[in-house]
């Protein structure tokens, strides 16, 4: 019963969220005000408040273009608002930071509008990775910001640092482990089939993923906490209590920059690198800006400042930056890195997710 | 003060005000997500409008069946013990004095300004290794070595315990004030122990208050997500727990749609037997 009034408050939260929305887009006039401007979606927290302070007042001063940055939810909840203004002919935010998986279930109904690379000068910079395009070859979107999840352990528990994501599966390491609870944010298939299988290509086939599946159901034993929320894990990492499992490199270098006991590492199969994209919404008027706002971003100078002030690794190529070994190690790793099956989480997504929660609660 | 039946339309109007706020906050959200269960999901994207039975026809697995069981048995067993240590417990602060009982429901009162989540996080910080109540079990000679006592069942249970016991204490205490002080004092004239006449004349007295208390207490306990999450392992997450992670990480509503609407169900279904076996009791004595 108390599952009904929990969703009658996440329905009022997302009416008021409407309404305020409709308050801003009811207020051309600010607008007007200013220039040129555009909307720019990032992630709240953490992520809006370093771009508050460190890239948006730059990126104005260099360009006169003003940005109100526009606090945005993880998951796919901003997908969805994205798609239901769309629909209206409304962008809540011209330019939004979108997951992998996002870019690509807004692909599915074009709510992207295709880039111009002939406008992006810089986005020659950026590895292959970090361009998304529609099948047919448009542009869906350029990336952002890339950050790696690791295997961390902790210091006073581990003193020396682990080599392969193999560690996992260590007998001697039952009951230790802060894993991801969700196949699509974990990424541990990848993990499982770079590690014992040869590659993520493993996955492709059905018979291949149950392959995945079942090694990686060997693991369970070894996991004492099975997180969503990250402040739990980082938490229990810093005590030892868990001394061992995947987090995000960022903020575990944070962590241990702060004089925690803890310690991040890239296994030899590689971090998993996840990453998010910059894409315009079809119903915006600001292509002009965004273009403009995307090309700035993808700037050497840039991305080396995003990785030094917000703890991101570089979306361009490693050549063109000018990061020390010992900032470039702080943020990346030049160990190839595992990709996640972003079309995996598209196409198979209940499959998927069905086979993970039977595999970890059976 | 005397009641007269009402007569015109204005006699009635007081009852608008209630009707329409559980037309709005319970009535309309209810029938929307019931309307969401028989839409269509749609991997790529959200859902469109359909009538089909397929998010309830994935529902019927044995292994959705063993997540539902497990959380009526948790729900069950939490309302059990939580009536179980709150009775006597309410039953003695209601022989209290007046001062005594107003520190007493302050303390339990400060417990609901809980939140769940620090609820939660406290818990697994005494029932952890490093930090833990076992340190000082240690520090007592009791145990050899600090262990932790998290995640399993029995963390699971404490917790909601903990969380539940506030509410069942108040709802529990009202009915025990009122209780007639001569029907004991008779019971002890006729030479019945203490104990005897707390068991033989109290509880029996008081079966209609348990019962609406375990109802209560079931329904609560029913709806968490965040303690098994937090103190159990994922055999020990419950149908809320799987409803989250469709509705807020998969973007499945209408799957998340159709299991809440099974829980709804069973549980109205534990209620209903609940009371139809309390009215036969009832009828019986």
């Amino acid at each position: 019963m108390t599952k009904i009034f929990e969703t009658r408050i996440s329905r009022r939260a997302a009416l008021g969220a409407g309404l305020a929305t409709a308050g801003i887009l009811a207020m051309p006039s600010i607008l007007r005000a200013q220039d040129r401007s555009i909307k720019v979606g990032v992630y709240g927290g953490y992520f809006k408040d370093s771009f508050d302070k460190h890239i948006f007042p730059e990126f104005t001063k260099a360009t006169g273009i003003a940005v109100e940055s526009i606090a945005e939810p993880t998951g796919e909840a901003w997908l969805v608002q994205l798609e239901q203004a769309a629909r209206a002919g409304q962008a809540p935010a011209d330019l939004s930071m979108m997951s992998q998986v996002a870019m690509l279930k807004g692909q599915a109904t074009e709510l992207w509008t295709p880039l111009d690379t002939a406008k992006l000068k810089n986005a020659g910079n950026l590895l292959d990775q970090f361009v998304n395009k529609y099948p047919d070859g448009r542009v869906a979107g350029i990336g952002a910001v890339a950050w790696y999840i690791t295997l961390v352990t902790n210091t006073d528990v581990y003193k020396d640092a682990p080599e392969s994501w193999a560690a996992l599966w260590d007998e001697a390491n039952k009951d230790k482990l802060g894993l991801l609870a969700l196949v699509s944010n974990s990424f541990l298939l990848e993990v499982t089939a770079k590690t014992f299988f040869g590659g993520t290509n493993a996955l492709d086939t059905e018979e291949g993923q149950l392959k995945v599946f079942e090694k990686l159901a060997e693991v369970r034993p070894n996991v004492r906490l099975w997180y969503r929320d990250e402040a739990q894990f980082e938490q229990a990492l810093k005590s030892g209590e868990i001394p061992m499992g995947q987090y995000y490199h960022d903020v575990t270098g944070l962590a241990a920059a702060d004089g925690h006991p803890v310690r991040s590492t890239f296994p030899k199969e590689g971090g998993i690198l996840d990453s998010g994209c910059w894409a315009l919404s079809r119903a915006s008027q600001k292509g002009e800006e965004a273009h403009i706002f995307i090309d700035y971003m993808c700037q050497p100078e840039i991305q080396a400042q995003l990785s030094r002030k917000v703890g991101t690794a570089p979306t361009v190529r490693r050549d063109l930056l000018d990061l020390t070994d010992e900032e470039f190690a702080a943020v990346s790793s030049e160990i190839d890195p595992i990709i996640p099956r972003y079309d995996l989480y598209t196409s198979k997504s209940d499959w998927l997710n069905q086979k993970w929660t039977e595999m970890i609660a059976g | 003060m005397r009641r007269e039946p009402p007569r015109s339309l204005a006699d009635y109007a007081p009852l608008a005000f209630p009707a329409i706020m559980l037309l709005v906050f319970f009535v309309i959200p209810f029938s929307t997500m019931i309307a969401v269960s028989f839409f269509r999901r749609d991997p790529a994207g959200f859902y469109s409008r359909d009538f089909i039975f397929d998010n309830y026809e994935r529902f019927l697995s044995a292994f959705f069946g063993g997540v539902l069981g497990f959380s009526i048995m948790l729900a069950v067993i939490v309302a059990v013990v939580c009536v179980i240590i709150a009775f006597p417990f309410t039953w003695l602060l209601a022989q209290a004095s007046r001062r005594v009982q107003i520190v007493w429901l302050v303390v339990i009162l400060s417990i609901l300004s809980l939140s769940e989540v620090i609820i939660g996080f406290a818990w697994t910080t005494l029932f952890s290794r490093t930090a833990g109540i076992t340190n000082i079990f240690v520090w007592m000679g009791l145990m050899s070595e600090a262990q932790a006592l998290s995640p399993n069942f029995g963390a699971v249970l404490t917790g909601m315990v903990y969380q539940a016991l506030p509410y069942t204490v108040l709802v529990l205490y009202p009915a025990i004030v009122r209780l007639d002080p001569t029907l004991m004092e008779a019971a002890r004239t006729l030479g019945s122990s203490p104990l005897r006449a707390f068991f033989n004349v109290v509880v029996p007295a008081m079966r209609s208050t348990i019962v609406a208390t375990l109802i209560m207490v079931f329904v609560f306990a029913l709806g968490s997500y965040l303690l098994p999450q937090m103190l159990g392992r994922p055999q020990h997450w419950t149908l809320s727990v799987l409803i989250t992670d469709q509705a807020i990480y998969q973007s499945n509503m209408p799957f998340a749609a159709a299991m809440a609407v099974f829980l709804v169900l069973m549980s109205l279904a534990f209620v209903g037997l609940t009371l139809l076996v309390g009215a036969r009791k009832g009828g019986e004595a």
